[in-house]
């Protein structure tokens, strides 16, 4: 009970596996090329939580990589999501002239690669 | 320094980022999708404020949920989804891809039962009234810095992906 009641590092890295395993869920699954993109955002949002835990984690710890300054990991979340910024752009992008083409959003049919 | 992580906040928020992301890959229709995803992403927000990140908070919402959720928003209005709606929602690996999921999930929660002992909790002693400036410092200083290179190379990428979406958009250039 205690366990539960005191919240640790580890509390917010279950909760980002948790969410890292709904994205993979969603993008293993589903049709639809927009919820597949927005399952990536999923995905990226549980990795940026645990960069951010981390970073919360190593500012508590003494020594050469802890201390205040300790704040790489939430220079590496923003950095996370501008890239994400960046694959949401390209991604929507190519799904408006896929539909053009295709008349669709089911990621199915996207086979002119496959042989 | 009190603690602003109370169990009951974390709790709620996760439950709140957990139900939404459920949501996210349940829904039919995807404006709904959409609206479950900006409250997860809202809550997780919160949640670095718990964290003590203000500056990162402060970006998720901006960024995020301000405007990569309304670009997801306009493609979702500019294409026709009516005929999705209708159709099947899951693939035929439905079943493969949770097995697979939950075979990933155990490896994780083995991984975290085990490692329990590795996270020691420290002693906060930093106020977060200095975040911003402390990301700043790394991501900007001449001398310290160590991040500065890198956000210029964002900044490339970010250009490119603006030309790449135009040049994808676009019906004839």
């Amino acid at each position: 009970m205690d366990a539960l009641l005191h919240i640790s590092t580890l509390h917010y890295l279950v909760l980002g596996a948790a969410l890292f395993l709904l994205g993979v869920i969603g993008v293993l699954t589903r049709r639809n090329v927009v919820v597949v993109l927005m399952s990536i955002e999923l995905i990226l949002n549980a990795v940026n939580l645990n960069l951010v835990a981390f970073s919360r984690y190593w500012q508590g710890m003494p020594g050469h990589f802890g201390g205040p300054g300790a704040l790489h990991g939430q220079v590496f979340a923003i950095f996370v999501i501008t890239d994400a910024a960046a694959e949401a752009a390209v991604g929507l992008g190519i799904l408006i002239a896929f539909f053009r083409n295709k008349e669709t959003v089911n990621v199915d049919e996207v086979n002119l690669l496959k042989w | 320094m009190n603690p602003v992580a109370t169990p009951f906040f974390f709790y709620l928020l996760a439950g709140t980022m957990i139900i939404g992301g459920i949501l996210v890959i349940t829904q039919k229709n995807a404006v709904h999708s959409a609206l479950a995803l900006i409250t997860t992403l809202l809550a997780q927000a919160a949640i670095y404020l718990m964290l003590y990140a203000p500056f990162v908070a402060g970006v998720q919402i901006i960024l995020y949920a301000g405007g990569i959720m309304v670009l997801f928003l306009f493609v979702i209005m500019l294409i026709n989804m009516e005929r999705s709606v209708k159709e099947r929602q899951f693939n035929k690996q439905w079943l493969v891809g949770i097995v697979a999921a939950a075979a990933l999930g155990g490896l994780l929660i083995t991984v975290y039962t085990k490692g329990k002992d590795l996270f020691p909790e420290g002693r906060m002693t930093y106020g977060e009234s200095q975040n911003t400036q402390a990301v700043a410092t790394l991501l900007f200083d001449r001398n310290t810095g160590t991040y500065m290179f890198a956000f210029e190379i964002a900044s490339l990428l970010l250009l490119v992906a603006i030309i790449g979406a135009v040049v994808m958009a676009k019906k004839r250039i």
